[in-house]
C-alpha cells in the first residue's frame, strides 16, 4: 500500500495547476456566461502536451500513466469544469479506443495528431432513442466497396464541431442489433455527407460544446473501420469504462474548487460578530465536504491505478463515476448554502460549479445505470 | 553567448502565514517555488539564446531540495544547472550569498551576460544581483525591462520612475529584471519528464573556499534582530456628503484637523 504520488505525477499536479490557475480559471466565468468554447486554450493545452498524458511517446503522447491524466482532469476541472470534460472526452473517449483497438496505421493517422493536441477528439454514441439503452441505436453503416455508408443522427456530442476526429458508433448489420452488430468508425470533419444540426444550450458546463451530428450517405473509407466489423458495442463500452475515470477525476476537481471557496468564505464572512467558520454548524459542514472528497479522489485514483496496471477498473471506475459525481453535486450545493445569497448570485463563482457538477451524474451512463454495472459485477 | 541565470527557491508567499504569538513565519507545508523573477531572468535568457545561440546555465545556493527550483529552469529550456550547496553556506546572508554565488560563476568556463531577478520575495534586499557584481569586478545593471545584445555589447533599459533609461554596456554584464520584461513560458509536459533525468552539477562549499574565506554565517555581517508584521492597513474611510463642494469642505476639515494641510 502506497498512497504517495510519484514524483512525475506530482509534477504534472504542479504543471497542470499552474497552468490551469494562469490560463483556464480567469475566463471559466466570462465563457460560461457567453457560452464560448476556447479552442485557443485547447490548442495551447495541446502544446503542453496535456492532451495525450497516457499514450506513448511514440505516438505523441507523454508516455504518463492515466494517474497523471486523472490529476490533469482534475486540475483543469477545478478551474473550469467545461474545459475539463473536452480534455477527458479528447484524450479518453476519442484517443484510447483508437490506441486500443486501432492498427497501427490508424494509431500514426489519427492517434498522433491527437496526443499532440493539433486535432480534437469526440466520441458519438448516444442518438435521440438510444441513452442509457444503448440497443435503441439506429445509425447504420453499409459496405459499399471500399467504403462504408453512414446514415443516421447522433445527439449531444461533445467536442461536436470542434472535433477533426470523431469515433462513431453505426450498425452494420441491423439483423444482429446493436450488441453483434454495431461497428466503431473514425470520421474525419469535412467528410461529405457529414453535417452539424443544433447547438444545445444547457444548464451548465456552458462553455463546452455539445452538437447534434448528421450523416446522410456519408462515405467513410473501410480503412477507418476501428477494430473488426461488430466489435461496437465491446469497443463503446470498454471505452466508456475508462472514460468514466474522467468524469469522476471532473467531479474531484469541481468539488474540491467548492471547497476550496467554501473554506476561505467561512473564515472571512462575519455574522454575528464572529466568521461563520466558527459556528459548528458550518464547520462540521466543511469537515463532511472535504472527507467526501478525499474519499472521491482516492477512489478516483485507485480506478485509475488499476488502468495504468492493466488490473480490472470496469466496477472501479463506475463506483468512482458515481461516488464522485453524487459526493460532488452535495458539495457544491452546501458550498452554496455557505456562502447564503451570495452563493446565489452569479457575481460569485459557487453557483457556477453546482451548475456545471449536475451533468457528471448523467453523462457517460447515469449513475442509475453505473449501479447496474456495479450490481452486474457483484452479482456474477 | 554564455549566459548565466542567478535562481533562488523561495517559499510560496501566497501560502504563508504570520504567527503573531511568536513573531515567526510559519513555513512548514509550505511549498518552494522558483523566486519569481528569476523565472523572468531565466525566460529573458532563453529570449536572448533563442537570437543568439549559445548556452544558458542556472545556477542557485540552496539546500539540496532546491534542486527542484533548478529541475523547473531546466524544464522551461536552460542547457545547464548548477546548485551550489553545503552545509557550511547556511546562514548566509545577502553579502556572503553574493560571494558564493560570484565564486560558482568564476568557476564556469565562461560568461558573457548574468541575469538576475531583482529580488527574492521571501527576503526583498534586492542585494544579491548587485553584489554578485561587485564581487566579480563587472558593470551592472538593475530593474531591466529590455535587453539587446549586439557581438561584445549589451544595450538595455533600465527602469526609472518617469520612463526608462537606455544603458550601454559592455561585457561581462549583469543585469537585473523585473516582471515587466517577459511573461515566463510554461514547462512542457515532456521537458519537465526530461528535466527530471537531468544530472545536476553540485559544488560544496570546499570547492569555492579559493574565493570565500568565510562562507555561510561567519561571513554575513547581518544579524536579523526580530521580524514582526508590519500593523494591518487601517479601514479607508469614504466621506459622504450631498454635494461635492460639501464633501470637499468635510476633507479639507479633517485635513487640517490632522495638520496634514
Ligand atoms: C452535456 C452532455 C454531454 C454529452 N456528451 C456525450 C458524448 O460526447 N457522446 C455521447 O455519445 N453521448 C453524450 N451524452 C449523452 C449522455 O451520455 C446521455 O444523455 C446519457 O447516457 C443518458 O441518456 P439519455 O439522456 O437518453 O437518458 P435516458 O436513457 O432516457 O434516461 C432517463 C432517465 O431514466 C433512467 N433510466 C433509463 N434506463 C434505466 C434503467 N434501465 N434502469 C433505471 N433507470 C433507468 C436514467 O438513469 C435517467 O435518470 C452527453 C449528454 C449531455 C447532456
Amino acid at each position: 500500500m502506497n498512497f504517495t504520488l510519484t514524483p512525475e505525477q506530482e509534477d504534472i499536479r504542479k504543471l497542470v495547476r499552474d497552468f490551469a490557475a494562469a490560463k483556464i480559471a480567469p475566463s471559466a466565468a466570462e465563457r460560461d456566461e457567453k457560452e464560448l468554447f476556447p479552442r485557443e486554450l485547447f490548442a495551447e493545452m495541446g502544446s503542453m502536451g496535456f492532451l495525450g498524458l497516457p499514450y506513448p511517446e511514440e505516438y505523441g503522447g507523454a508516455g504518463m500513466d492515466f494517474v497523471a491524466y486523472a490529476i490533469a482532469v482534475e486540475e483543469i476541472s477545478k478551474a473550469c469544469a467545461s474545459t475539463g470534460i473536452g480534455v477527458s472526452v479528447h484524450t479518453s473517449l476519442c484517443s484510447w479506443p483508437i490506441y486500443k483497438y486501432g492498427s497501427e496505421e490508424q494509431k500514426k493517422k489519427f492517434l498522433t495528431p491527437l496526443a499532440e493536441g493539433s486535432k480534437l477528439g469526440a466520441f458519438g454514441l448516444t442518438e435521440p432513442n438510444a441513452g442509457t439503452d444503448v440497443g435503441g441505436a439506429a445509425a447504420s453503416a453499409v459496405k459499399d466497396g471500399d467504403t462504408y455508408v453512414l446514415n443516421g443522427t447522433k445527439v449531444f456530442n461533445t467536442n461536436g464541431g470542434e472535433a477533426e476526429i470523431e469515433v462513431i458508433f453505426a450498425l452494420t448489420d441491423k439483423a444482429a442489433g446493436p450488441f453483434k452488430g454495431m461497428s466503431a468508425f473514425i470520421v474525419e470533419k469535412g467528410t461529405p455527407g457529414f453535417s452539424f444540426g443544433k447547438k444545445e444550450v444547457k444548464m451548465g458546463i456552458r462553455s463546452s460544446v455539445q452538437r447534434e451530428l448528421i450523416f446522410e450517405n456519408c462515405r467513410v473509407p473501410a480503412a477507418n473501420l476501428l477494430g473488426k466489423e461488430g466489435q461496437g458495442f465491446k469497443i463503446a463500452m470498454s471505452t466508456l469504462d475508462g472514460g468514466r475515470i474522467g468524469v469522476a477525476a471532473q467531479a474531484v476537481g469541481i468539488a474540491q474548487a467548492a471547497l476550496d471557496y467554501a473554506v476561505r468564505y467561512a473564515k472571512e464572512r462575519v455574522q454575528f460578530g464572529k466568521p461563520i467558520a466558527s459556528q459548528q454548524a458550518v464547520s462540521f459542514m466543511l469537515a463532511d465536504m472535504a472527507t467526501q472528497v478525499e474519499a472521491a479522489r482516492l477512489l478516483t485514483l485507485r480506478a485509475a491505478f488499476h488502468k495504468s496496471h492493466d488490473l480490472p477498473y470496469s466496477k472501479e471506475a463506475a463506483m468512482a463515476k458515481m461516488f464522485a459525481s453524487d459526493i460532488a453535486m452535495r458539495v457544491t450545493t452546501d458550498a452554496v448554502q455557505i456562502f447564503g445569497g451570495y452563493g446565489y448570485s452569479r457575481e460569485y463563482p459557487v453557483e457556477r460549479l453546482m451548475r456545471d457538477v449536475k451533468i457528471t451524474q448523467i453523462y457517460e451512463g447515469t449513475n442509475q445505470a453505473q449501479r447496474m454495472v456495479i450490481a452486474g459485477n457483484i452479482l456474477r | 553567448m554564455e549566459i548565466v541565470v542567478c535562481v533562488k527557491q523561495v517559499p510560496d508567499t501566497t501560502e504563508i502565514r504570520f504567527d503573531s504569538g511568536t513573531n515567526t513565519l510559519i513555513r512548514e507545508g509550505v511549498p518552494g517555488i522558483v523566486n519569481p523573477f528569476d523565472k523572468n531572468a531565466v525566460e529573458a535568457a532563453l529570449q536572448l539564446r533563442e537570437k543568439t545561440g549559445g548556452k544558458v546555465t542556472v545556477v542557485t545556493m540552496g539546500p539540496p531540495q532546491a534542486k527542484n527550483a533548478l529541475k523547473e529552469c531546466i524544464a522551461m529550456g536552460a542547457d545547464e544547472a548548477v546548485l551550489v550547496s553545503d552545509r557550511a553556506l547556511a546562514g548566509a546572508d545577502a553579502l556572503a550569498t553574493s560571494r558564493a554565488l560570484a565564486a560558482a560563476i568564476r568557476a564556469l568556463e565562461r560568461y558573457d551576460l548574468i541575469i538576475c531577478g531583482r529580488q527574492a520575495i521571501d527576503g526583498d534586499t534586492a542585494q544579491v544581483g548587485p553584489g554578485i557584481a561587485e564581487c566579480l569586478g563587472i558593470p551592472q545593471v538593475t530593474c531591466v525591462q529590455k535587453i539587446e545584445l549586439d557581438g561584445t555589447a549589451a544595450r538595455v533599459e533600465r527602469e526609472t520612475e518617469e520612463g526608462y533609461d537606455v544603458v550601454e554596456s559592455g561585457m561581462p554584464l549583469l543585469v537585473t529584471v523585473g516582471k515587466g520584461i517577459n511573461v515566463p513560458r510554461y514547462p512542457t509536459v515532456r521537458d519537465t519528464m526530461k528535466a527530471n533525468r537531468k544530472e545536476i552539477a553540485v559544488m560544496a562549499a570546499a570547492e569555492l573556499q579559493a574565493c570565500v574565506r568565510k562562507p555561510g554565517l561567519g561571513g554575513s555581517p547581518v544579524r536579523v534582530r526580530k521580524i514582526s508584521a508590519p500593523p494591518p492597513r487601517a479601514q479607508g474611510e469614504v466621506i459622504q456628503a450631498e454635494s461635492a463642494a460639501e464633501a470637499v469642505d468635510a476633507l479639507l476639515r479633517k485635513l487640517s484637523d490632522r495638520k496634514v494641510i
